[in-house]
């Protein structure tokens, strides 16, 4: 867990085959679950956080050491660690679960990233990560790993600028009041928000370059950690089909409706 | 009494050896899946956004052209050690399918640079001449592929331009006419005749940069893929160095042949995307209109005219990356690449004609661009060989193997 000496940063970019944002949800008949038989894709939050960890190497060059990658899923998510290597990550690890394994939880998954994290002989200085997966919108990895591991946080950022001569990072964070700006110490837990970077597209030169980066593959057991869920989905529905609106001519009408839907002025 | 000529002759199809079990037709490698989706979201973010623009305007983006080269697209089965991306030829045909998807003119353009300029340098040219025009073509510079002529169009090898000796220049005279990203292009492969007693014998290939002379004489208002540009080109007394001369003295007849032959599956993967780009782009539309109670795509008329495109999609789909991956195994393709040229040319029209149809007078007007895959479709069944052309080529083939 030591970082690593002096000043080069190994940077850790955690990421999820998620079902395509563009894709059209369907429920379940059995109420338990979401259609998946569909496009999937890295989850757009984790590709910002490759971009990011890709461009940090642009603006330090030889700081950056080393940019590692790791997804936790079945075969198929190795689809994505290749994307990731394309955009620029040195290597990935795959921790292979059973394609009929449920999906794992936010705890488990912090878990299992730090131990990833304790296995690096290198040390990891610095993991990105997407504020959130969109298709459990949990949102808590980031926080939990960064309690696990008794380092710092900075989440849902809009800006990341690393100096790893002082292993200090400024990180501008949106939160509903407008942008706050922190300053943290090495090693950190960084999670992206959507105006943090644009993502580039796979160049085919990388896409070529991709095929000869190494993935190596890991288990649960192997990393001494039980993926095994704690929560029980219960139901799972679509939002209520949205009834239409009405126009109104005028305030005195909008007021009228306004009672008649039952909302009553606030005392103040 | 049966003929039993039909069976007697050579099988085009092939026999796998004992422990490779061959697949289906339309299974792809990783690289070639993650080339599909990068470029695909590539030309759904950059290039459509000025489809529209460059149609209107009849003139090609300069950013849409910087834009291909960064992605390493315009060098795509070139080496490495030459700057390109070093990949296969199935992939340059993905390429130019999901361009096409969006818009047909950038794919053209790729389509040209790839398989027609990069192909004819890489296999036929010296080692100086790789090295010293591979990067630039791959990286920067653009080319062009300048064979027609306005007296030789199908009948190629009548060509007029002529080619005489200089000392260690060559000068040539002449006309062309229908070169595709002329008006871009730095980077011209001509194809003149240095000796026309030799007939075809004497057609010769020459590499020349547009600072040496070359005059754009006029640039084409077309139909279709209007942003492609499309110009004469006039050669007066243009002085090419010798060592400039691709592939021998004599040896472009050769050369164009079979870059043409290659070129084909280009075209119908271009032809392809735009097909399948008019559906992609039609269909939801009918899933949302409705006309008398219900959407107008569950229809069981429109459904089944759906499902007649979603058929010669397939197979035009299949026709293509069956030829390419033929080309690829080293094995013979002329024929297919005919049939897929041909065929691809002809859905694509029908395709892309039935989603106007589909989506109505707002599919008749340019603001949602499915009327532009139609009139780009057109040129498919003329340039690189026409439908005629290419039927006569097929035709050849079963007269070989039936009479």
């Amino acid at each position: 867990m030591r970082p690593s000496a002096v000043r080069l940063l190994n940077i850790l970019v955690p990421v999820k085959r998620t079902v395509d944002y563009a894709v059209k949800i369907r429920v379940n008949p059995d109420q338990k679950g979401v259609d998946l038989n569909v496009k999937h894709s890295m989850n757009p939050f984790d590709e910002i956080a490759v971009e990011e960890a890709v461009r940090l190497r642009e603006r330090l060059k030889d700081e950056v050491k080393s940019i590692k990658v790791v997804t936790i899923g079945p075969t198929k998510a190795a689809e994505t660690l290749r994307t990731a290597l394309a955009i620029g990550a040195d290597s990935a690890i795959h921790i292979e679960v059973p394609e009929s394994a449920p999906a794992p939880e936010p705890l488990g998954v912090a878990k299992a990233l730090r131990a990833v994290i304790e296995r690096e002989k290198e040390g990891v200085d610095l993991v990105i990560m997407g504020k959130q997966a969109i298709d459990d919108d949990a949102g808590q990895t980031g926080q939990m790993l960064a309690g696990l591991m008794d380092w710092a946080q900075a989440t849902f950022a809009s800006k990341l600028v690393v100096d790893p001569k002082k292993k200090e990072a400024e990180v501008t964070r949106e939160i509903d009041g407008g942008l706050q700006e922190l300053k943290c110490r090495l090693p950190l837990v960084v999670t992206t928000d959507l105006r943090l970077n644009e993502p580039r597209y796979a160049s085919l030169p990388n896409i070529m370059k991709a095929k000869k980066k190494p993935i190596e593959k890991l288990t649960p057991a192997e990393l001494g950690v039980d993926l095994k869920p704690i929560l029980e989905t219960i139901k799972v529905t679509e939002p209520p089909k949205r009834v239409g609106g009405g126009k109104v001519e005028n305030v005195d009408q909008l007021i009228a409706k306004l009672k008649e839907a039952g909302i009553t002025p606030v005392k103040s | 009494m049966v003929s039993r000529l039909a069976s007697r002759h050579f099988s085009r199809t092939a026999v796998a050896s004992s422990d490779v079990r061959p697949t289906s037709l339309d299974v792809f490698t990783e690289e070639e899946q993650m080339l599909r989706e990068s470029v695909r979201r590539f030309a759904e973010d950059v290039v459509a956004p000025k489809v529209r623009e460059m149609d209107e305007n009849e003139m090609m983006d300069p950013e849409i052209i910087k834009a291909l080269f960064e992605q390493g697209l315009m060098g795509i089965e070139t080496s490495a050690d030459h700057g390109g991306s070093e990949s296969s030829f199935t992939s340059a045909i993905i390429v130019i399918e999901e361009l096409a998807r969006v818009d047909p003119s950038v794919s053209v353009m790729c389509d040209v640079h790839n398989t027609l300029v990069n192909t004819v340098i890489r296999t036929h040219g010296t080692q100086e001449q790789k090295d010293k025009w591979l990067p630039l073509l791959a990286q920067t510079t653009l080319g062009s592929f300048c064979l027609s002529e306005p007296a030789s169009g199908s009948d190629a090898f009548a060509l007029q331009t002529r080619a005489k000796k200089d000392g260690d220049h060559w000068i040539l005279n002449g006309t062309k006419m229908w070169i595709t990203n002329s008006y871009e292009a730095d980077i011209f492969l001509i194809f003149a005749n240095v000796d026309p007693s030799k007939g075809y014998k004497g057609i010769t290939c020459f590499l020349a940069t547009k600072d040496m002379g070359i005059k754009i004489a006029k640039k084409e208002q077309k139909l279709g893929i209007r942003a492609s540009s499309t110009c004469s080109l006039a050669f007066d007394d243009l002085r090419i160095p010798a060592e400039n001369i691709i592939g021998g003295e004599g040896k472009g007849y050769k050369i164009a042949i079979e870059i043409l032959n290659e070129g084909r599956i280009g075209i119908a993967a271009q032809m392809l995307g735009l097909a399948q780009g008019a559906f992609d782009k039609a269909v939801p539309y009918t899933f949302q209109r409705s006309q008398f109670g219900k959407p107008v795509g569950t229809f069981q008329g429109l459904a089944f005219q759906q499902a007649q495109a979603a058929v010669e999609l397939e197979a035009a789909r299949l026709l293509t990356y069956n030829a390419a991956r033929r080309k690829e195994e080293g094995r013979d393709f002329v024929r297919e690449a005919a049939i897929a040229k041909y065929a691809a040319s002809q859905v694509a029209q029908r395709v892309s004609g039935a989603a106007i149809e589909w989506t109505g007078g707002i599919g008749f007007t340019r603001e949602t661009g499915i009327e532009k895959y139609w009139r780009d479709s057109k040129i498919g069944a003329i340039y690189e060989g026409t439908s005629n052309i290419q039927l006569q080529t097929i035709a050849k083939f079963i007269q070989k193997q039936y009479s």
